[in-house]
């Protein structure tokens, strides 16, 4: 497949009001294409390996950046960039989880321009797929990675179906862990969902990450104070500290309380297509010490039901070993 | 500083006129050639190292082309144009942003400096240039542009950063030769902090 160092010719809609991007989503409905920072869209439009008759940039929308505090916690606009989610005061205070995340997404250039919104939204990294070619995902019959020659170390390890592609995003298990709730916009109105019923596995939806409907925006992110100032724990792990994507991360938040574990959410990102809360652990580690002990203990749980392919077995012991750092820090 | 009021200007402005003739005015179409829209609708101001310049933009052209084969400025490199290597790091608002991932139509309103407009009017080389040169820090060059714009961008928001803080900044920038040493002693000596 050849590359090309040059945009293909499409159409371009700036809207600077929500209302005129949703007319306009609703107008082009499939033909359009939405992009926040474009870090990822840049990439398949050069490749050629996806198409569309017009890009539908999002990025000068004002109102949709920005951080605000309400009542029950923040509001983070889908626009604002991963810099500012990452040094913003407030999140930072409250929930440096999300900071922590924001911070480590691939270089600080596409940190500056990279939106939060972007981040949860974007597409999978197989390479495969990312290629052109017709695997499942692509709506072809196939899938390339999880073959006996497949390269597929980044791949998932549960809850596959079909395509074993896995979720690239640093911030979604952190937002998942923070019980965030994602504002989703249309013509019709504005729907709510829970982040973690946002992100959408192959089984459901194989050729869409996310639940977003066409003509739909994601336009806020609402963190609720629930998780505000508990005991966080981020880390990534990935062949390279800057630009790469990670092998397994871990987002974790406590509260804690006379050394004892009350409640938790410990979520791992790039395990499978989606953020996986490892939900078996959070049982049962409440109500137990915040210690080493408890963390050998529970964390082979971490791993139970995981199907390894052929070249990403690491991430067990990876993920076990992240889970088990998350409950002893 | 000056140019972010600017642009909050700029956009306040046209959220107004959207909101007085309702829909549709808020929308700009940059026209293709297909979509039979005026070629004059392609033809933009941008504001490049302080300096006014009318170009003709098609609507997905990426800042690094419009720099490079537009306006001929090519000492901002294309190294791997997907936002991998740093080389086409300019300054858009005075933040370091890769040039081949940023469409030309979305920095119109904004203040664009590039590696031509580093050095003084008088052709004195920035203090980032000089260090960068009397710590032996480009070996082939090529990346060297994206490193002197990260390098400036980090020392007009700190100037007397950390060796940590100096590497985290500059850790969108690629080297294949491997000079990351020097451009860090680089970017010491140009804050000061190495004599």
């Amino acid at each position: 497949m050849p590359s090309h160092d040059v945009m293909p010719n499409m159409e371009l809609y700036q809207p600077v009001q929500v209302e005129d991007a949703l007319a306009i989503a609703d107008r082009l409905a499939d033909r359009g294409w939405l992009v926040g920072g474009g870090q990822d869209t840049y990439g398949w439009l050069k490749d050629r390996a996806k198409d569309s008759d017009a890009l539908i940039d999002l990025s000068a929308i004002e109102s949709l950046r920005g951080v605000r505090e309400t009542a029950d916690g923040i509001e983070i606009g889908a626009l604002t960039t991963l810099t500012e989610v990452a040094t913003n005061s407030v999140i930072q205070d409250k929930f440096s989880l999300l900071s922590q995340a924001a911070g480590v997404v691939a270089s600080p250039q596409i940190r500056n321009i990279g939106t939060l919104g972007g981040n949860v939204s974007q597409d999978v990294r197989c390479w495969y797929y990312r290629r052109g070619l017709s695997c499942y995902r692509a709506g072809g019959n196939l899938c390339y990675a999880d073959t006996p020659q497949g390269m597929n170390r980044d791949h998932s390890l549960f809850e596959t179906s079909r395509c074993v592609a896995a979720s690239p995003s640093d911030t979604a298990p952190a937002l998942v862990a923070l019980d965030a709730t994602m504002v989703i916009r249309s013509l019709d109105g504005e729907r709510t969902l829970a982040a973690e019923d946002y992100f959408v596995g192959p089984a459901n939806d194989i050729e869409s990450t996310t639940a977003l409907r066409t003509g739909e925006i994601l336009t806020t992110v609402r963190i609720p104070n629930t998780w505000a100032n508990a005991s966080f724990y981020f880390e990534k792990v990935a062949d390279r500290n800057v630009w790469d994507f990670s092998l397994v991360n871990v987002a974790a938040a406590f509260k804690v309380s006379g050394g004892l574990v009350e409640d938790s959410r410990i979520v791992c990102g790039a395990v499978q297509c989606t953020p996986r809360r490892v939900t078996n652990v959070e049982n049962a580690i409440r109500g137990q010490a915040k210690n080493t002990a408890t963390a050998e203990s529970v964390a082979a749980m971490a791993t139970d039901g995981a199907r390894a392919l052929a070249h990403n077995g690491f991430k067990i012991p990876l993920m076990q070993n992240l889970v088990k750092r998350a409950i002893s820090a | 500083m000056k140019s972010k009021l600017t642009r909050r200007r700029f956009i306040k402005g046209v959220i107004f006129s959207g909101a007085a003739a309702t829909t549709g005015t808020g929308i700009y179409l940059a026209a293709n050639a297909q979509s039979g829209q005026s070629a004059a609708e392609r033809l933009v101001t941008l504001n490049i190292n302080g300096r006014e310049r009318r170009v003709d933009v098609l609507p997905m052209e990426t800042l690094a082309n419009t720099l490079r084969y537009k306006l001929n400025m090519t000492g901002t490199k294309i190294g791997c144009n997907r936002g991998e290597c740093g080389a086409c790091t300019v300054l858009i608002d005075g933040v370091p942003n890769y040039a081949c991932s940023v469409l030309t139509q979305n920095v119109k309103d904004k203040a664009i400096v590039s590696i031509e407009g580093v050095k003084e009017t008088d052709g004195t080389l920035h203090a980032v240039q000089q260090a960068f040169i009397a710590e032996n820090a480009p070996q082939c060059g090529f990346c060297t542009p994206g490193q002197v714009m990260s390098a400036v961008a980090l020392l007009n928001s700190n100037p007397r950063p950390t060796k940590t803080e100096a590497a985290a900044a500059m850790s969108g920038n690629l080297c294949r030769c491997g000079a990351y040493e020097h451009y860090l002693n680089g970017v010491m000596r140009a804050s000061g902090q190495l004599a």
